[in-house]
């Protein structure tokens, strides 16, 4: 029975019986078990990931209205098998004057990225790689190395387009780093912890309630960070062909785009752990860590789908646009945001009425944005209106 | 328990080591035929005309100096944040007071042009 309620630490704590047993010192078993422990789970990360590739094609094809991978097994569910055999067998292509050592590191960086931040992910209380006191912080910090990745990968492509791609990267992936902190930053103050496992301790109700605008700045900054469409400049094939990833070819390019498909994934896990109690699912988790970890990967799954969905249905933004939303409308929302969340919560703290209240000032904050949008964008049509008379003529 | 950090330290080993692995195996396995067409940097079949490290818009420079100033400021709010209910009410007035301060050197470089995309 001990195994079921704690499946990590039992295998754990006999496997380190065993290992010690043999002679061999504390740490260094520790440190053994714990790597193999790694490998496996990123072993799993990757195997998932596979499913990730085909999942992302079947969603993508019921958006377009086609059938999407349907040869390979039953509902073509082996089509990404295939890919990788493919993507193996490719020639690897070095471009002449590439700077070889940087644009060989920049995919490795690029998954390693992802895979850091799973080191933190809560699947289930005591099952989690490993609890960080300053988790937030470590997922901001592991998320810059993708930043890194693609500002290497485009630099030494020795290539414009790749170039070109590699400094809308830079500013967009930074400048949307601001309301992403900031949101996080809203969710410390709430759960009074920077660990992922005391953020979901801290819900009993899921925080989605207590701060629903800072959900959606996030999702937002979120899918920015991902670069992911409306969002995705730097790869936009119909002005820089593919971006920062133009000159890469076979498993190199797999990379990126495998990299891409589970950094969406994590992101789905975040933002169920940030917002949607991790997991936590109306008292289901006390089943057992495996059937919490089962809620975290399906509500994973939904809020993956949940960024597919914006990806497939939404435009392209132009760049000043872009810059423009995130300088001028997240980041001060998001301060203010912050600043109402602490105010509220602190006044309110103990009480009943602490979740109403602080939902109350949500709504208020969205309705006076909203309101201030508008007679903005009054003004702004105003002035337009003003500069061309002619318009207005033909019009008449 | 030993210290968390070694665990992030394998973690960045492990995470390095299976896409070299992949990368390796590709190598090992794909074909090599280079040719200096194949070879050529692409550019929609046109030959390249000039250097690819080029200079690059200013405005991306002015960016990322805005992000800077916001990102060290939202490290000294992480503390604040974490320690906030345990604090008393005048500490949440001048984490509100700091955040503003932030606010009003965006409102500058905003009313300094500095976010307008030229």
């Amino acid at each position: 029975m001990e195994f079921w309620k704690d499946p990590i630490n039992t295998i754990f704590a006999s496997l380190l019986k065993s290992f010690t047993s043999g002679g061999m010192s504390e740490v260094l078993a520790t440190i053994l078990i714990w790597l193999i422990g790694i490998l496996l789970f990123v072993t799993f990360a990757m195997v998932l990931d596979i499913f990730l590739v085909w999942i992302e094609r079947k969603v993508v094809a019921r958006f377009q209205d086609r059938l999407g991978p349907n040869r390979i097994g039953p509902f073509g569910i082996f089509q990404p098998f295939a890919d990788i055999v493919k993507l193996l067998i490719k020639e690897d292509i070095t471009p002449v004057g590439a700077d070889v050592i940087l644009f060989n590191l920049a995919p490795i960086f690029s998954m390693m990225s992802v895979l850091l931040l799973w080191a933190i992910m809560p699947f289930a209380p005591l099952m989690v790689g490993v609890d960080l006191n300053v988790g937030m912080l470590y997922l901001v910090a592991a998320g810059s190395i993708g930043t890194l990745s693609v500002i290497m990968a485009g630099w030494a492509s020795n290539n414009k387009y790749a170039t070109m791609g590699a400094f809308r990267t830079v500013a967009q992936m930074i400048s949307y780093e601001i309301p992403m902190v900031a949101a996080i930053l809203v969710i410390t103050v709430l759960a009074g912890s920077m660990g992922a496992v005391g953020i979901v301790e801290a819900q009993e109700i899921p925080f989605i309630f207590y701060a629903p605008l800072t959900f959606i700045i996030f999702l937002i900054s979120a899918i920015a960070e991902l670069g992911r469409s409306p969002f995705d400049l730097n790869e936009a094939e119909s002005e820089i062909v593919a971006g920062f990833h133009t000159e890469y070819t076979g498993m190199k390019f797999g990379l990126f785009y495998a990299g891409e498909l589970l950094h969406s994934f994590t992101f789905g896990g975040f933002i169920a752990l940030l917002f949607f109690g991790g997991h936590r699912f109306f008292g289901l988790e006390e089943l057992g860590p495996i059937v919490g970890a089962l809620i975290f990967i399906g509500k994973a799954l939904f809020f993956y789908w949940v960024i597919m969905w914006v990806k497939y249905t939404v435009p392209r933004i132009r760049i000043d646009h872009m810059l423009a939303f995130n300088w001028k409308f997240l980041t001060p929302l998001a301060f203010i945001l912050l600043m109402v969340t602490a105010l509220v919560g602190r006044l309110f703290l103990e009480s009943n009425w602490l979740v109403p209240a602080l939902f109350l000032s949500n709504i208020l904050i969205a309705w006076l944005t909203v309101e201030y949008l508008k007679s903005h964008a009054r003004k702004e049509r105003e002035k337009e209106e003003a500069l061309k008379p002619s318009a207005q003529m033909t019009q008449h | 328990m030993q210290n968390p950090w070694i665990y992030i330290g394998l973690f960045v080993l492990v995470g390095m080591f299976i896409p070299i692995a992949a990368i390796a195996i590709a190598a090992f396995l794909g074909p090599k035929k280079p040719n200096a067409i194949k070879q050529s940097t692409y550019e929609c079949g046109i030959e390249t005309v000039g250097d690819s490290w080029i200079q690059f818009k200013a405005q991306y420079y002015i960016f990322a100096l805005v992000f800077l100033v916001f990102d060290v400021e939202t490290v000294f709010l992480f503390p604040w944040a974490v320690a906030l209910n345990k604090l008393p009410l005048f500490a949440v007035f001048e984490g509100i007071i700091f955040i503003l301060i932030l606010l009003a050197g965006l409102v500058y470089a905003w009313k300094k042009g500095m976010l307008e995309w030229a």
